[in-house]
């Protein structure tokens, strides 16, 4: 469609952002988008569009003997703030769009219709680049995606819930084991508070409480803040949604805290932090057993401490190098083969 | 000779004749490993050695408790004696070194202190004054200058000594 623009009818409104000298403004090609109309020359040297926001209405002129037809479109008073168009002033209130070839009559009904939905409105421009059907189709997509995630984040949430409760109960379980002494915490347990940490979002389901008596639980609270709030944000980064808050979790971990009456160290870490505990506390006792192990028999090689610990000898290695690269053993490597001595380069003189 | 040496703690712990990968650790062996060297050269006067002979040497070679230390890493340690002082290569190859149980500077020290002690500065004497002079008051002194090991050895103290910056230090 190839619409002609009389220049005689421009007015101050139009914004100007290419063209700074052209006076004639025929022979040019006419666009309509959700958001403007925008005009060009045929040589692509200048470019105008104006809002259709600024458009109080538009009436059509038919074509007669020669004459073009033509589309008036009548226009709002510029804004005093408005950037300056290709006309310093003039003493119509509309322009007019001369259609020299053909397409008035197509033009005028799409016009009309933009100007009835005024989609304008409810789109931030610039969101909307390309007109018509590629922009409403990426608009649906990304209302599509947040629908998703928001189903996401609520399906996570009720999964979170159930992992939330069935954590207090194994909680429970260990917080009675700890108070009536009664035997050790299984591994298995430890595994599971582990998984149950790192898959756990709200702790509590229970809505918020003041706690009165936790300002003992606080203040060791205080202290591990830090931390907390350290490992809350990068779960928050992990997770991509704004599921955690500190605050909410500081205040679930002290109730939990009160309820489980545990001390204060072993329940403050949050999440990671937990799991990191547990993990590196995990990590010093293997040396440290390690370390007594090689230290009883003088000196070992992998197979024979797996063997004495019944434990496959890739284990068996990786526990000695381990040991090893935290300075509790040094190596003998020899013809004879591979073996551990407890590292007397450090603790002798 | 050799006997009467005595062996630190290190060299019959078997993990000595083996590089350590933990870093604090092998500090603590190279260290363990320089002192030993000149422990052992300065008793057995030996000023200069070939690698070859090094590795041979019970030095670095404990047959009794068949170990030995691998020749890639006496060289590390023999660098480590280099970059502390204690020790000058002889050639480009790298094939044998003059190992120096004093530095230079050290040397330098005792004779300055002993030359000022003995009120003989600016006069000139020499070497074999120096080493077997009856005026030496400092017997222990002489001794041990008695023991310097090559001309090389000697030339590094003069060098030293007339160097500008070789005068009083603390």
């Amino acid at each position: 469609m190839i619409f002609q623009f009389r220049q005689h009818h421009l007015l101050k409104r139009l914004s100007f952002p290419h063209c700074m000298f052209l006076i004639k403004f025929d022979a040019g090609t006419l666009l309509l988008s959700t958001h403007r109309l925008i005009w060009r020359d045929q040589k692509n040297k200048c470019c105008m569009a104006i809002p259709l926001s600024h458009i109080v209405f538009i009436e059509e002129q038919a074509a007669g003997i020669g004459k073009s037809a033509k589309i008036g479109v009548h226009l709002h008073p510029a804004h005093p703030t408005k950037e300056p168009g290709p006309f310093q002033s003039s003493k119509n209130s509309y322009i007019k769009l001369s259609f020299k070839e053909h397409g008035q009559i197509e033009f005028y009904r799409r016009l009309s219709e933009e100007m009835t939905q005024r989609r304008w409105e409810n789109i931030p421009p610039g969101r909307v680049r390309a007109a018509g059907i590629v922009g409403i189709e990426r608009k649906l997509e990304e209302k599509r995606k947040t629908d998703e995630n928001i189903s996401e984040a609520f399906e996570d949430l009720s999964k979170l819930m159930i992992k939330a409760k069935e954590m207090a109960v194994l909680s429970k379980s260990i917080a009675n084991k700890i108070k009536e002494k009664q035997g050790d915490i299984t591994e298995d347990e430890t595994i599971r508070v582990k998984s149950y940490l790192l898959s756990m979002g709200i702790a509590n389901p229970v809505t918020r409480e003041t706690y009165g008596s936790g300002t003992q639980y606080r203040m060791q609270l205080a202290k591990q803040l830090a931390g907390i709030l350290q490992v809350c944000c990068l779960v928050n980064l992990a997770r991509g949604m704004e599921l955690l808050s500190p605050e909410g979790d500081l205040v679930n971990a002290c109730k939990m805290l009160e309820a489980l009456k545990l001390p204060p160290r072993l329940w403050v870490f949050d999440r990671g932090v937990m799991v990191i505990e547990l993990q590196s506390h995990k990590e010093e006792e293997m040396v440290a057993s390690a370390l007594e192990t090689v230290s009883e028999k003088g000196s070992l090689t992998s197979e024979e401490f797996a063997k004495l610990l019944g434990m496959s000898v890739l284990l068996a290695k990786e526990r000695l190098l381990l040991a090893e690269k935290m300075g509790h053993l040094c190596r003998d490597d020899s013809v004879e083969g591979l073996r551990f001595y407890p590292n007397l380069f450090m603790t002798q003189s | 000779m050799a006997m009467s040496f005595e062996w630190p703690w290190q060299y019959r712990f078997p993990p000595f004749f083996t590089l350590q990968p933990n870093v604090d650790t092998r500090q603590k062996q190279l260290a363990a490993w320089c002192s030993l060297v000149l422990s052992f050269c300065r008793l057995h006067k030996q000023s200069s050695m070939t690698v070859m002979e090094a590795q041979e040497s019970p030095l670095f070679n404990n047959v009794k408790l068949q170990r030995k230390l691998p020749v890639e890493s006496i060289q590390i340690v023999l660098e480590e004696l280099r970059k502390k002082g204690n020790l000058e290569w002889l050639d480009k190859n790298k094939s044998s070194f003059l190992i120096m149980w004093r530095r230079p500077e050290e040397w330098g020290k005792l004779i300055y202190q002993w030359v000022s002690r003995s009120g003989q500065n600016n006069s000139v004497f020499t070497l074999y004054e120096l080493t077997n002079g009856e005026d030496t008051e400092d017997e222990g002194l002489a001794c041990c200058l008695s023991h310097l090991p090559a001309i090389s050895c000697h030339i590094s103290i003069l060098s030293w000594l007339l160097a500008p910056s070789s005068v009083p230090f603390n």
